[in-house]
């Protein structure tokens, strides 16, 4: 396209089949102790979710 | 919901339900600005746009109406409700374990009054921690990886107790079939080459406090004889961080007596540490240190140079990781994570010396949101479902805002401070979440040009 360029292919409704088993570390618990992002987390179903 | 903004030099659209990121032309821009809502059906009633042909414009509306129709523009949400809460049987799967309630230091924006939290000073017993692993055990039914974080006051002055429970906590793991991630959460001026050696073996995560420059670091952080720290923790950080393997952050505080506190993420990138994490400290307004709302332009500018000085030092191979512009625009947490945040008071707990359990470390202080205690098999399900019913699905203001899916609803125990509702945001902490977002995705627009 030449007026947009899309930064990310995946979107929270393909990431998110299947998702939620809750295996991911709180929030709170990685460096910032008030919860104020959760964009960062890293998914503990990564692989899954790559393969879809 | 579609968010258009300029950040670092580029047009940006964040498509809010989808989580679709676009880099704009200038037309393109201008064209969402006009029709924040949803485009219109025919082109006919796009108008004109001063310095822009009919035939660029048509073209990039065509381009939009495509990423429309592809669901990466004003789409819709993925999900409306969020997973189902049974109190007592859903997982408690995390927990902050308040391993001392007592500290060496004396940090004039401590939330937990000088590592007491207006109680008795203490330590947790081993078999307070005992106990407290065996709930984390028990609560935790369909989930196998837990964590538990050692927390105080400083965890350091309970250190013997912290190696023999993650000892029986080693031990323990392999009969339920889980995997504990201990953290801590230390201040540093304790730590020796014995306990960093423990550290950089057992704890999956260490964060380290630290505020930046000394003359911050030195008058926000003393000890409790009012002397300095920071000559005393810099060089135990960088032995402890210097052949870690696994998590670390250096994790400071600005409050509005330094508002320049890129100033201090940069001193602390100077001094090689590639992991930072600096928030702004949450106080009362009366607190001569509260950030007040007429600091945020200031703040804000900050944060745009922080962004460009990341951008320059990535371009330079010698870039960092600041932790509240980290987001993965491919991956990152699931739809169902991003609406319920923390998951504190249901799936994420504190326990205090004496065993009583709370929704989080920052509700020790309100005895009226004690959950229950591990000694006597309480827990609270009413408040625990108050909880886990307070999500970016169900809040009012939460279901208006674009940036939702990357706080998940921020911080109950800010909100309860200030509006005493857990479903009540903090303003400020949402406003400058908005800004470190913005900075965070024009950081991605920004290597992805250099990829290129």
């Amino acid at each position: 396209m030449k007026n947009v360029k899309t930064l990310n292919k995946t979107t929270y409704a393909k990431n998110s089949i299947g998702a939620g088993c809750g295996e991911c570390q709180a929030s709170c618990q990685s460096a910032c102790k008030t919860s104020c992002t959760v964009a960062n987390q890293k998914c503990e179903n990564k692989s899954k979710t790559e393969s879809k | 919901m579609v968010h258009i903004f300029c950040q670092n030099g580029y047009k940006l659209a964040l498509d809010s339900e989808s989580g679709a990121v676009h880099i704009l032309s200038d037309i393109a821009y201008s064209i969402l600005e006009k029709f924040p809502d949803g485009l219109p059906s025919s082109f006919d009633d796009v108008p004109e746009f001063e310095g822009f042909s009919k035939e660029d414009t048509k073209e990039a509306y065509e381009e939009l109406c495509q990423l429309r129709d592809d669901g990466a523009l004003f789409s819709e949400p993925v999900i409306t409700k969020p997973l189902k809460y049974t109190p007592g049987v859903s997982p408690i799967k995390s927990m902050c374990l308040h391993i001392s309630h007592d500290c060496n230091m004396r940090c004039r924006y401590c939330f937990a009054d000088g590592g007491d939290y207006k109680r008795a000073r203490g330590l947790m017993s081993y078999e307070c921690g005992c106990r407290a692993i065996d709930f984390l055990l028990e609560k935790s039914k369909g989930i196998k990886n837990l964590e538990l974080d050692f927390f105080g006051g400083e965890p350091l002055l309970n250190f013997d107790v912290v190696k023999k429970l993650v000892a029986y906590g080693r031990e323990k793991e392999k009969e339920y079939g889980k995997n504990i991630r201990f953290t801590i959460t230390t201040n540093g001026v304790l730590l020796d080459d014995e306990s960093i050696a423990f550290i950089n073996e057992h704890m999956s995560n260490a964060v380290l406090s630290i505020d930046g420059r000394r003359e911050v670091n030195d008058y926000m952080r003393p000890l409790a004889n009012g002397s300095g720290t920071y000559d005393k923790i810099l060089p135990l950080y960088k032995k402890l961080t210097k052949d870690r393997t696994m998590d670390w952050y250096v994790r400071g505080t600005y409050t509005r007596r330094n508002l320049d506190f890129v100033n201090d993420v940069l001193c602390l990138a100077d001094e090689g540490f590639a992991n930072i994490s600096v928030e702004p400290v949450v106080l009362p307004d009366e607190s001569e240190f509260a950030i007040r709302r007429e600091d945020l332009p200031t703040i804000y500018a900050e944060y745009d140079k922080l962004a460009e000085e990341m951008i320059k030092r990535e371009k330079e191979g010698r870039g960092f990781t600041f932790f509240h512009f980290m987001i993965d625009l491919d991956a990152g947490p699931c739809v169902y994570k991003r609406t319920k945040g923390c998951g504190c008071g249901s799936e994420y707990v504190a326990v205090t010396p004496k065993g009583d359990i709370y929704p989080c470390h920052q509700f020790v202080e309100h005895t009226e949101m004690k959950l229950g205690n591990i000694f006597d098999d309480t827990f609270n399900g009413e408040i625990a479902s108050e909880f886990a019913e307070c999500n970016i699905l169900t809040n009012e203001k939460c279901k208006e805002c674009w940036a939702r899916y990357f706080c998940g609803g921020g911080c109950c125990a800010n909100n309860y401070n200030f509006h005493k509702d857990i479903k009540e945001p903090y303003e400020i902490a949402c406003d400058l979440e908005k800004k470190r977002v913005e900075c965070a995705i024009a950081i991605k627009a920004a290597l992805a040009d250099i990829e290129e």
